[in-house]
C-alpha cells in the first residue's frame, strides 16, 4: 500500500476536507485501488519528453513572437472597467449564506 | 404534426411558415417533460417564465416575417453546469443547491441569441464527475431505452432528454467523455468540438485543459447548427480560440467518397464487447461503401490514456473546487466557529463522495513529494497520446472507432468500484487529452435493443470532416 492513513489525514487536511472515519477508510482503499493503476505510466520512459499543459499552445500562437506575444490574440487591453462591470453590490452578495449588505461575513478570523 | 419529434429545421421552419408557434412546442415539450420525466429524471429545473417569453419573441418575429435565426422556436436543454442568470445552477451537488448565477454562460446566451427556447437545466453527475449519471446529488437518470439501465455520463441528462423526445438538442459538456459516452448510451448524436471551440465562459469548471462544451442532437446536422450559432472567439475566454468557423451545414456538400479514415487496433482489444465490435466493423464496412478508405493506424500509447487522464483532471478539479468555500456561494455549514471548520465542514456536507475522491486523488498528485511521480508524470505522457494522434492524422482524415466498450450498463452495477467505472471512457479520454473533436453517432443496437455508438475523431479544429462523416453515414 502506497498510500496511508497518515497520507490520507494529511491530503484531506490540504484539500479542505473534514471526513468520517467511515469515508477515511474508504478513501485509503480506493486511492491505493486508483494509484496501483496509474502506476503503469512508470513502464513509460518520458525523461525526453516535455510535458503538456494545455492544448492552446498548439494553435493561434505566433512563432516568430516570444513569451506571451506568441499569444497575442488572447491578449486585450487594461480598461477601466474589464470586459463586463462589476457585479452591482447586491448581486455579488446575493447568494452569500452570510452577508451584511456590504461585506461578506465570517466566523471570526484571528483567534484570541 | 407531432411536434416532439422535429429536428431543427424542421421546428424553425414550422415556426417560421406559422404552421405552429414557438409557444406551442415549448409547450408540447413541457406536456412530454410531465408525461415522461418522473420516471426518466432528465430535468433538474424548468425555466417556464424564461422559456415563454423567448417563445413569445420568436412568435413575434414570425408574424412579422423576419426571417428566424437558426436555431429560432427550438426548445433545448441547458446541462446545469452552465450558469443562467436568474435561473438555479447546481452543477449536480448539494453544495450548489440554491445558487442563483448572476450570469449567463457564453454558450448559452448564443443559443438564445440564436433564437433556441431553453426549457430547463438537465440532470448531470455531481461536476460532471462521473460515467452514468448515479453521482448526481439530487437523483439518477435512467436510460429511456431501458429503465433499468444508466443513460451514460456526466452529460446523462442531456443525452435522455433528446432521446425521449423532450427536447430537440441540448447543450452538454465534455471532459473525459462526457458528451460522447452518454450520447452513445441513448441512441443520439454527441459531438465534443475542438478544444478552444467553444467559449467555456460561464461554465462551472471541473478540468480547465480538458472541459469542453458540446450539442446533444438527434442528427448530425442539428449538431452542425448548434455548433456554428456557439462557436467562435469570446474575449471573456481566453483559452477560446481565434479560428473561423466553417458553416457546417453547408459543408455537407462535400463529398466523403476517397477520404481516409483510420482505424486503431488498440481500440478493439480486451474489453471490447462483442456486440459492440460487431456494430462498429459493420459500420466501417458501411464507410468503406461510401467510398471511403480505411487505413490501419497505431496509437500505441493508448492503455495509458486512463491513468494520465485520471491525475491531470483530478489535480485540477482540486484546484477549481477550492472556491468553495461558504463564503461567497454555496453551502455554509451551521454552527461553525472558525473559518477552517467552516470549510471543512461546508465541503463535507455539500460534496458527495465522487467529488471528495477526486479532489484527494487530485491534492495528493500535487502534494509535496508526488508531484513529479504523478502530475508531471501524467503531463509527459499526455504529449506521448497527443503525438500519436498527430502521427495518425499525417496518414488520414479521421480515426473512427467504438465510443464506449460496452452498451449501457445497470443502475448499481459499477457504483461501487471507481475504477472499473472510469474504464468506462478508455475510448474517449484521450481526445480530450489532445483536445481533438470527436463525435458519436448511433450504429445500431445490442440483441437487448441497446444503442451502441460509433467515434470519429478528427483533427484539431476540423469537426467539418467528422460532421460530415456523420451525415453521409445517417443517410446512407
Amino acid at each position: 500500500m502506497k498510500v496511508t492513513e497518515k497520507d490520507v489525514a494529511h491530503v484531506a487536511d490540504l484539500a479542505n476536507l473534514e471526513l468520517t472515519d467511515e469515508e477515511r477508510m474508504a478513501m485509503l482503499r480506493d486511492l491505493n485501488s486508483i494509484l496501483e493503476y496509474i502506476d503503469r505510466l512508470n513502464e513509460l520512459d518520458t525523461s525526453d519528453v516535455p510535458p503538456m499543459a494545455q492544448v492552446s499552445d498548439r494553435y493561434g500562437v505566433d512563432e516568430s513572437k516570444q513569451g506571451s506575444e506568441r499569444f497575442a490574440y488572447a491578449n486585450r487591453d487594461d480598461i477601466l472597467e474589464g470586459l463586463r462591470k462589476s457585479l452591482p453590490h447586491e448581486e455579488a452578495l446575493a447568494n452569500a449564506p452570510d452577508a451584511d449588505g456590504q461585506f461578506f461575513q465570517v466566523p471570526k478570523v484571528i483567534e484570541r | 404534426m407531432d411536434l416532439t419529434s422535429l429536428t431543427i429545421d424542421a421546428a424553425r421552419s414550422a415556426v417560421q411558415e406559422r404552421k405552429t408557434t414557438a409557444l406551442a412546442l415549448a409547450e408540447a415539450h413541457y406536456a412530454r417533460i410531465q408525461k415522461e420525466d418522473g420516471q426518466i429524471g432528465a430535468f433538474l429545473t424548468l425555466s417556464k417564465e424564461r422559456a415563454l417569453e423567448q417563445a413569445d419573441r420568436i412568435d413575434r418575429m414570425a408574424a412579422e416575417g423576419k426571417t428566424l435565426p437558426p436555431l429560432g422556436g427550438v426548445p433545448v436543454g441547458i446541462k446545469d453546469v452552465m450558469s443562467t442568470r436568474g435561473l438555479r445552477t447546481t452543477a449536480g451537488s448539494k453544495i450548489l443547491e440554491k445558487y442563483i448565477p448572476p450570469y449567463d454562460c457564453t454558450a448559452v446566451m448564443r443559443m438564445e441569441a440564436a433564437g433556441a427556447v431553453v426549457l430547463g437545466k438537465m440532470n448531470c453527475d455531481e461536476f460532471a464527475m462521473g460515467s452514468s449519471n448515479e453521482n448526481s446529488a439530487y437523483h439518477p437518470v435512467r436510460n429511456p431505452r431501458d429503465l433499468s439501465r444508466v443513460p451514460g455520463g456526466s452529460s446523462g441528462g442531456s443525452a435522455a432528454a433528446v432521446a425521449a423526445d423532450m427536447a430537440v438538442v441540448t447543450l452538454g459538456s465534455d471532459t473525459g467523455g462526457s458528451i460522447r459516452q452518454p450520447a452513445s448510451f441513448c441512441g443520439v448524436v454527441g459531438l465534443m468540438p475542438t478544444y478552444g471551440r467553444v467559449s467555456r465562459y460561464g461554465l462551472i469548471a471541473f478540468a480547465s485543459s480538458l472541459d469542453h462544451i458540446g450539442p446533444l442532437a438527434k442528427t448530425a446536422k442539428d449538431a452542425a447548427i448548434v455548433l456554428r450559432a456557439i462557436a467562435g472567439r469570446d474575449p471573456m475566454d481566453s483559452t477560446s480560440a481565434d479560428v473561423p468557423v466553417p458553416d457546417y451545414v453547408a459543408e455537407f456538400e462535400k463529398p466523403v467518397r476517397g477520404m481516409k479514415l483510420g482505424v486503431a487496433k488498440e481500440y478493439f482489444g480486451e474489453g471490447l464487447d462483442d456486440e459492440v465490435r460487431h456494430a462498429v466493423e459493420l459500420a466501417i464496412d458501411k464507410l468503406k461503401r461510401l467510398g471511403c478508405e480505411i487505413v490501419p493506424v497505431s496509437l500505441p500509447h493508448t492503455p495509458y490514456a486512463i491513468p494520465t487522464y485520471y491525475i491531470i483532471a483530478t489535480a485540477e478539479a482540486s484546484a477549481n473546487l477550492a472556491r468553495f468555500d461558504g463564503v461567497r456561494y454555496g453551502h455554509r455549514a451551521r454552527g461553525v466557529k472558525t473559518p477552517s471548520e467552516m470549510y471543512r465542514r461546508s465541503r463535507d456536507e455539500g460534496f458527495g463522495a465522487e467529488v471528495k475522491r477526486r479532489i484527494m486523488l487530485g491534492t495528493y498528485a500535487l502534494s509535496a513529494g508526488y508531484y513529479d511521480a504523478y502530475y508531471l508524470k501524467a503531463q509527459k505522457v499526455r504529449t506521448l497520446l497527443t503525438r500519436d494522434f498527430d502521427e495518425a492524422f499525417c496518414k488520414v482524415d479521421a480515426i473512427v472507432t467504438p465510443t464506449s466498450p460496452t452498451a449501457a450498463f445497470r443502475l448499481g452495477e459499477k457504483a461501487n468500484d471507481p475504477l472499473a467505472m472510469y474504464l468506462a471512457d478508455i475510448y474517449t479520454v484521450t481526445a480530450d487529452l489532445a483536445g481533438i473533436p470527436g463525435i458519436s453517432v448511433p450504429c445500431g443496437e445490442t440483441k437487448e435493443k441497446l444503442p451502441i455508438g460509433l467515434q470519429m475523431l478528427g483533427k484539431h479544429f476540423d469537426e467539418s470532416t467528422i460532421l460530415r462523416l456523420a451525415y453521409e453515414y445517417e443517410q446512407a
